[in-house]
């Protein structure tokens, strides 16, 4: 690794690299995950989807399902509550939970292949699985419509009756596939295209893409005689869990308790809610605890993928580089219900460019396919491909270096961004220039034929949002530290840090601990990048709070006026060094006789959220042969504000990378004429393995985030956004082919080769 | 999925009687790494597994000068990758076999399930078809041996008849002045199934100069595995120069008979069909001359 703006070792624990406190658990099998949930009594649930992308469900009969033995309760949509229109808060903006409750459990059409239709408890999961099949279910099949473009047709009927597009705010008058059309405005686009030297537009594809965690879905299920109700679950979002489930059935919060299990990944697709609703239906039927795990067809079919996209990119620029112009078409599947990622995707399409003229329009598209929800970065990489595709194309034309274009016309602190917000401190820049001082770059091209380098830039807001947490202080003087966050990048290890650094400890001396919705107050979604910053900030609040308490006992103490006493370097001193400093270790077993235990609270909703910028690097060939692109040598270069476990934050941006490598490369779903997929399984959904991924390299660029105590910026997303535009520019340059499509999978590349008209390479003669 | 009974016959006669007697509701169990995901996935009602690792004759790993050698059909693919005979003289075997699956599988799978699952992309049929191996099969009715050619007869169907089991391969003893070379396509480098697979088995003269036999046999490309004729018909008495080389690529493409399925399309396949026989028979050349060294 190299890190630049090295740290002035400002800090003692930030920046190092301790062991993660919950690695033994996992390095050995014994961290208990949603599937290691098990109760004596416990029955075991099953879902019946739908076998149609779409159907109008004209009867279910489950008698035939309930008779059978070993079978105790059997559920359908008749059971959830029919609730009135209301939107209530959802993942990207507010959803009707109207559309909530008809995702969870089908009542008069299925939507999508895998729509649930029913679910079935028994007392082992084969005979579920056998009464799933004892269910009837009469269905009129519909026309399906899985493409975006095809969603948007006139023709095309709309999958919902009553939905309407809303633009700018108006509804349209007639029903439609469009649930939104998102528009930003800047200057005069048109002006600027006529004031540009060169003009480049061009349309881009990208597919469905699954987050593919390799922990399926889970929930297990208890549903109390007292109408409390206690959920084990695999979630990013324990609190949004336990609001989803408020707002369905429509009782308070206090009647539920999610119990956050430790997660095999989520990267956004575990946030809504899927098994859990239906969970707490058949528990509540059978006053049992219900269990019920997803197979990995399921999660591929009914959980919620990235959208695939159409996009229109048009950008102008002068002789010297300088843009004048960007436009931006964008067309976004949502999937079966409403969603807003063409809105999100929209704010991130030019953000990396400085622009005085620009327009984007955005259009959230119905689909027969299961709801989209956030995959790493949400919207951002199919936004951001076409664009880094045509600003390669024009450095190519200018006879420029695509990194020094890139910085010509990079957006800095006070700049707006294309949507109209305008940035704090952000380290774009700092980001082009470490990349273009990389010992990577500076580096020849790669020898040989059809290999090349690519480049691109990947932008990611970043979030906020609100946390809690608590840290009490033990009698030796160690500490526990409380949050709501679900661990799922290593963030104990960063809280446990951030804590032992405020309050003078080792991060060893630091226990950190997830806590149940019961257990800590409110607290968002491991999500959006947003945990170290704002959790983490709470942290710190929560050890000001201490150390504001400890003053107190301090001036007790010494028998002095709480101004005498200060706090730095790790220990209390006294401003006229009238007395030996006194560190939290010395003042832990004083806390009894000062006046009790001390525990201190942090609550936050922080403003100050850091933008995120990265760069990638790559090195490639490509086989004319076949059209396999092989990675030679990749490397991340990003802006990690603050890097609080540089480990993490390296694995943050290597595991990033790879899912965008396996994006780029091979992942998409594919689906028949009917809308069904016919690759539900990692054999067929194709993410990298570790034999088709480089070492992926790494470079930290420091600018701290002045909005957060200890400078964090969200690291995670980011660095999934750049891998699609960099491998696709590397294959241009190796091979002189602009794909636009994702994946740029061996079929596809040796599609275009061979439209080229190239030719197998001669054969090599092999005996003499 | 319902109930199975699992079977661990020690004797050939004992397995034959089971399935015999289950008839389609059992099947037999070798490494399992096909039959157990494909029972669970798309369960196939089997009511039985009879597993064949613990038959002696099924275990049989030998090679002599004379008679070649003897592969029974439950020997796990790291055993036969890892066989010295093998990977000096039947390299395309080992190449099959240790590209199936991770070394887990590998430790399970077998080259008798690999070809009784009847895939036209298993990865050692190409191998086993070049080789000119002979599949000894026993059934209630006695002993009877099949070509590896004619072993697979339809997508996921073999001659292997109700109560039949692969008992062991018999390759012949390669020719002097001979080598040969198996390859497939994946979209990854590990963890996949073939798009497109070629197997070549080449015999030079003694000088080196002129190739006196080729067979070439492609996978993948067609609802069983082709043995491209006119291919070897190419190769044969020419120089393995690149016109002849390229001549027999063509001949591959063109007996391709692919579908556009999710794994590749016809015009990738067919294509690549092509490329791989080209560089199969290459390998298989090159090795001649190294051999020779």
């Amino acid at each position: 690794m190299e890190q630049h703006e090295a740290q002035k070792n400002e800090y003692n624990i930030i920046g190092t690299r301790p062991i993660r406190h919950d690695g033994e658990d996992k390095v050995t099998g014994r961290a208990q995950y949603g599937a290691d949930i098990s109760f004596p009594d416990q029955l075991y649930g099953k879902v019946l989807r739908s076998p149609h992308a779409h159907a109008r469900i004209l009867s279910i009969d489950t008698s035939k399902a309930l008779a059978m033995p070993g079978v105790r309760a059997v559920t359908t949509a008749e059971d959830l509550p029919r609730l009135k229109d209301r939107m209530v808060a959802g993942e990207a903006g507010a959803e009707n939970i109207r559309y909530v409750t008809e995702r969870v459990l089908a009542s008069d059409k299925a939507l999508f292949e895998g729509h649930p239709i029913a679910a079935v408890a028994a007392t082992d999961p084969w005979i579920a699985e056998e009464a799933v099949k004892a269910i009837e279910v009469k269905y009129e099949v519909l026309t399906a419509v899985t493409e975006v473009r095809d969603a948007m047709k006139d023709d095309t009927p709309p999958l919902h009756g009553e939905l309407t597009t809303e633009t700018l705010g108006e509804k349209s008058k007639k029903a439609t596939n469009i649930v939104r059309h998102t528009r930003h405005k800047r200057g005069d686009p048109d002006k600027g295209f006529a004031e540009a030297d060169l003009v480049i537009e061009r349309e881009f594809e990208t597919k469905t893409v699954h987050q593919g965690y390799i922990e399926p879905h889970n929930a297990t299920a208890l549903y109390r005689s007292d109408g409390q109700i206690t959920l084990w679950t695999s979630t990013q979002a324990p609190f949004w869990v336990r609001r989803d489930l408020a707002e369905l059935f429509d009782i308070p919060l206090s009647r539920i308790k999610v119990v956050p299990m430790e997660i095999g990944g989520g990267f956004g697709g575990k946030i809504a809610v899927y098994l859990e609703p239906l969970a707490i239906l058949l528990s509540k039927k059978s006053g049992r605890p219900v269990k019920m795990i997803m197979t990995r067809e399921e999660v591929f079919y009914a959980s919620g993928p990235a959208s695939g996209t159409v996009t229109r990119i048009k950008i102008g620029v002068k002789k010297d580089g300088t843009i004048t112009a960007a436009t931006a078409w964008m067309a976004y599947e949502a999937g079966a219900f409403p969603s807003n990622w063409a809105m999100v995707g929209s704010m991130c399409v030019l953000a990396c460019y400085r622009l005085e003229n620009l327009q984007i329009d955005a259009y959230d598209v119905l689909t027969n396919t299961s709801k989209v929800m956030a995959y790493r970065a949400p919207s951002s990489p199919q936004a951001m491909f076409g664009v880094e595709s045509i600003i390669d194309e024009i450095a190519i034309k200018l006879d420029m270096d695509p990194l020094e274009l890139r910085l010509k016309n990079a957006v800095q602190e006070g700049d707006r961004r294309a949507d109209g917000p305008k940035f704090h401190r952000i380290g774009l820049k700092e980001t082009i220039r470490a990349a273009m001082e990389s010992e990577h770059y500076k580096s020849p091209l790669p020898s040989g034929a059809n290999r090349s380098r690519g480049v691109a830039s990947g932008f990611w807001f970043n979030a906020g949002m609100q946390s809690s947490a608590t840290v009490g202080i033990n009698m030796d003087g160690t500490a526990n530290v409380t949050t709501g966050s679900v661990d799922i990048g290593g963030s104990r290890a960063s809280m446990a840090i951030m804590a032992a650094e405020a309050l003078g400890l080792t991060a060893e001396q630091v226990r950190p601990i997830v806590a149940d919705t019961d257990s800590i107050g409110y607290t968002d979604v491991t999500g959006g990048s947003r945990t170290t910053f704002a959790t983490g900030y709470a942290v710190y609040e929560a050890c000001q709070d201490v150390i504001r308490q400890l003053k107190t006992r301090v001036a007790k103490l010494w028998d002095v006026q709480e101004d005498k006493v200060e706090w730095g370097d790790g220990a209390f001193h006294h401003v006229d060094n009238g007395k030996s400093p006194m560190s939290v270790g010395d003042l832990g077993p004083k806390l009894e006789a000062t006046g009790g235990p001390v525990m201190g609270h942090g609550t936050v909703n922080p403003k100050g959220v850091g933008a995120g910028f990265g760069i990638h690097i790559a090195d490639i060939e490509v086989d004319p042969d076949t059209g396999k692109v092989t990675i030679l040598r990749y490397t991340a270069v990003q802006d990690v504000g603050q890097a609080i476990h540089p480990a993490y934050v390296e694995g943050q941006m290597q595991g990033g990378a790879t899912q965008g490598i396996g994006w780029a490369l091979n992942e998409e779903y594919i689906r028949d004429a009917e809308g069904r997929m016919l690759n539900p399984g990692f054999l067929d959904y194709r993410v990298p393995t570790a034999l088709d991924v480089p070492d992926i390299e790494t470079i930290l660029v420091e600018v701290p985030n002045p909005g957060h105590p200890y400078g964090v910026r969200g690291v995670g997303e980011t660095p999934i956004v750049p891998p699609m535009g960099t491998i696709h520019n590397a294959i241009a340059r190796a091979i002189g082919l602009r794909m636009r499509s994702l994946p740029m999978s061996p079929p596809k590349v040796l599609h275009e080769i061979l439209q080229r008209g190239q030719t197998v390479e001669a054969a090599a003669p092999v005996t003499s | 999925m319902k109930p199975l009974e699992y079977h661990a016959p020690t004797s050939l006669d004992e397995a034959i009687s089971i399935l015999k007697a289950e008839g389609s509701q059992a099947a037999a169990l070798s490494g399992g790494t096909d039959l157990i995901i494909q029972n669970r996935a798309r369960p196939l009602d089997l009511a039985h597994m009879v597993d064949i690792k613990r038959i002696p004759e099924l275990n049989v790993l030998e090679y002599d000068a004379k008679n070649g050698l003897r592969l029974g059909a439950a020997v796990p693919c790291y055993k036969v990758a890892e066989y010295e005979p093998i990977v000096r003289l039947y390299p395309a075997l080992a190449e099959g076999a240790e590209l199936i699956g991770s070394i887990q599988i590998q430790s399970r799978a077998t080259v008798g399930g690999n070809i009784c699952n009847g895939s036209p992309a298993a990865d050692t049929i190409c191998a086993l078809i070049v080789l000119s191996a002979i599949c000894a099969i026993r059934g209630p009715d006695g002993n009877r041996d099949v070509p590896a050619v004619d072993f697979m007869v339809g997508p996921g169907e073999t001659a292997l008849k109700p109560g039949e089991i692969l008992v062991e391969m018999r390759l012949p003893p390669p020719p002097a002045q001979s080598s040969n070379a198996y390859l497939r396509f994946i979209p990854r480098n590990e963890m996949d199934i073939a798009v497109v697979c070629a197997a070549a088995n080449i015999t030079m003269d003694d000088k080196g100069v002129t190739c006196t036999a080729a067979t070439v046999a492609i996978g993948a490309v067609g609802p069983t595995p082709i043995l491209v004729q006119a291919a070897g018909a190419v190769l044969t008495g020419a120089k393995l120069d690149a016109a002849a080389i390229a001549k027999a690529a063509k001949a591959a493409s063109a007996a391709a008979r692919p579908i556009d399925d999710h794994r590749g399309t016809v015009e990738f396949r067919t294509h690549v069909a092509g490329v791989l026989t080209r560089r199969t028979v290459e390998l298989a050349a090159q090795r001649i001359k190294e051999d020779a060294k």
